[in-house]
């Protein structure tokens, strides 16, 4: 069984099909991209596994788990983490109080024993403060660490959104365009740390994307969609050479 | 300047960040306990009243400076607070557990309250919670039986085991009462924040589509600040209710929600200390503006001028004033002032300009 999958999954806003009949399915371990035109419904489909959007039909079934029959903040709980395509961060708190919530899944405590703190909820939060070290190691955030967010580059920010959905301990993690607004040396940066998150750390990953040249050298496999619909799925190098890929991107033929 | 080599998780967690601040906050709340020896009875008062303001500051700043959740309605918890505990003793009830059982019905009552107010947000959110607070003058008026309506009532002196306590006859035992519960609603509220809980309202706080996405339940979080400011706003209430002797359903109203709403933006919203350098502002400004409109008669040699709604005037136009010039109130003033100082003389000017914020993913709902 696959670890994510999409069941004929339609999705209209009035008369708008925003995501028609898609259906794709995301095996453990491996690196999927989605790619398409502007408006073809990447951001759509990932709203959809976040549960922002009810679909009007079709079924997503996530580790064995039906998704529709959760609410969208026990998707986190699950092992889906998102990043946002223009980043959501806690703007007016720290990098470490941003990836503490990320922790937020793992909260064993009530808020009696947090009014008090107990021994228990200090316990916790030590647990929290390790696993959270962990991930700036890997991500190289030091220097950040009680910044507040409000004064951060854009490129930082970026990286400060993959560290807080990899703080969630995830078994999918789904990057919405993770190299839009990066430098070239950003968007190596995060070729090299997609690639460890996957082999490292064991965690699929499901991407939007539209740099082709991130993509066909991270991604196992792509699905390009053009108006809400799946137009091709394969390697990098079978999308990108599909005759209706190329037309979706540049054209028909005169 | 200080600076902070950190070798354990600990330090991250910690109550105090090192022992320069656990000693400035010791001899502060030393000095809070030396003070009825220091200044004189009417001061004392000034100061109680002051302390009893900042408890309902801290319960709205929960609310409003950590989850984001405007609220123009306090004044009708304070209500609450205040009649639930009098009530209570009333019935017999002891200080001891009628005080927490007040926080605590009050705080029940505010979560069912956020139930229906959850779907809303901002300005409705402020609207909404204002009905509250005009709706809470007839209640107490239409339970006269109870509450004594329009005639209002006497607030007995708390009895605490041996002693008697009361506002006029005992005005430091009564300063300590109040002295202790701040304590300890402060040293509650940072651990809250401290923890996954106050974490949790920061992220509704700033983006509620990805505390969403990070596993924070929405609804959930903003019950549980409405019920946790409700709770602690109650306890101000019935604190209010001892101090002021006397009171009917026209003690809480409106102005003094739109008061509490204007003191923590005074003070520096999201954080404790703005609730108290707000409450001193809101607390001693009356008796500033009669002291000085004294002077002001003096100095043009007539009697003292009466102007009616003077206070509120100037509350307004200190409020305008911090809204214009520091949107951050006192307590984000006086993180700059302190950066100066600290880092004298490498401040720069723009050190704390925040840059624009980024293009928002569209807004779902």
């Amino acid at each position: 069984m696959s670890l994510l999958e999409f069941e004929n999954v339609t999705l209209k806003f009035g008369g708008v099909i925003a995501v028609n009949d898609l259906s794709f399915n995301v095996e453990e371990g491996e690196v999927f991209a989605l790619v398409g035109p502007n408006g073809a419904g990447k951001s759509t489909a990932f709203n959809l596994i976040s549960r922002f959007y009810e679909p009007s039909a079709g079924r997503i079934q996530f580790d064995g788990h039906d998704l529709l029959a959760h609410k969208p903040s026990e998707v986190a709980a699950l092992g889906v983490a998102r990043t946002f395509q223009n980043n959501e961060l806690f703007d007016h708190s720290t990098v470490l109080q941003n990836l503490l919530i990320g922790r937020h899944r793992h909260r064993q405590t009530n808020f009696l024993a947090e009014i008090f703190f107990s021994p228990n909820v200090r316990k916790q939060e030590l647990q929290n403060r390790h696993m959270v070290e962990e991930i700036i190691d890997f991500l190289d955030l030091q220097p950040y660490r009680d910044k507040m967010i409000a004064g951060l580059p854009y490129g930082v920010r970026k990286v400060v959104e993959l560290a807080r959905a990899l703080a969630t301990g995830p078994k999918i993690l789904m990057l919405d365009e993770p190299a839009s607004g990066l430098s070239v040396e950003e968007t190596a940066d995060m070729r090299w740390w997609i690639d460890d998150i996957r082999r490292q750390m064991g965690i699929t990953v499901l991407m939007v994307e539209h740099d082709m040249g991130l993509v066909s050298s991270v991604c196992d496999r792509v699905l390009a969609l053009a108006n809400g619909a799946k137009l091709a799925e394969g390697t990098p190098e079978q999308v990108q050479t599909n005759p209706a890929v190329v037309e979706a991107y540049l054209g028909g033929a005169a | 300047m200080r600076v902070h080599f950190k070798t354990s998780y600990e330090q991250d967690i910690r109550f105090f960040e090192d022992r320069w601040t656990l000693f400035l906050y010791a001899s502060l709340v030393i000095l809070a306990f030396a003070l009825p020896y220091l200044i004189d009875d009417f001061y004392l008062g000034e100061m109680t009243n002051v302390l009893i303001w900042a408890v309902a500051g801290l319960g709205l700043m929960l609310l409003t400076g950590h989850t984001g959740q405007a609220s123009l309605g306090h004044a009708a918890f304070l209500a609450m607070g205040c009649y639930a505990y009098h009530i209570l003793v009333k019935y017999g009830v002891t200080f001891i557990i009628a005080f927490p059982l007040a926080g605590i019905i009050t705080g029940g009552l505010g979560m069912i309250i956020a139930i229906p107010a959850l779907r809303l947000r901002g300005i409705y959110l402020a609207i909404a919670t204002m009905a509250m607070s005009i709706l809470v003058d007839d209640i107490i008026v239409l339970t006269a039986p109870w509450s004594g309506g329009v005639s209002g009532m006497f607030s007995d002196p708390l009895n605490l085991y041996w002693i008697q306590i009361d506002r006029w006859g005992t005005p430091v035992a009564f300063y300590y009462v109040v002295l202790i519960v701040i304590v300890l609603v402060t040293i509650g509220y940072a651990n809250i924040l401290r923890s996954p809980t106050g974490r949790s309202f920061v992220a509704v706080r700033d983006s509620e589509v990805s505390a969403q996405a990070m596993g924070v339940d929405i609804a959930r979080t903003k019950m549980l600040s409405f019920a946790l400011s409700c709770g602690v706003t109650g306890l101000a209430g019935a604190l209010m209710g001892m101090f002021s002797g006397v009171f009917n359903n026209e003690t809480f109203s409106v102005v003094i929600s739109v008061q509490l709403l204007m003191m923590i933006v005074i003070g520096g919203l999201g954080s404790i200390h703005g609730a108290f350098f707000g409450a001193i502002v809101i607390g001693f400004l009356p008796q500033f503006l009669s002291i000085s409109k004294g002077w002001v008669g003096d100095m043009i040699g007539g009697s003292a001028v009466a102007i009616p709604g003077l206070e509120f005037g100037v509350f307004g136009m200190i409020l305008i004033a911090f809204i214009l010039f520091e949107p951050a109130g006192i307590y984000g003033r006086w993180i700059k002032i302190r950066t100066w100082l600290e880092l004298f003389p490498f401040y720069r000017k723009g050190m704390f300009k925040r840059q624009k914020s980024f293009l928002k993913t569209e807004r779902l709902q």
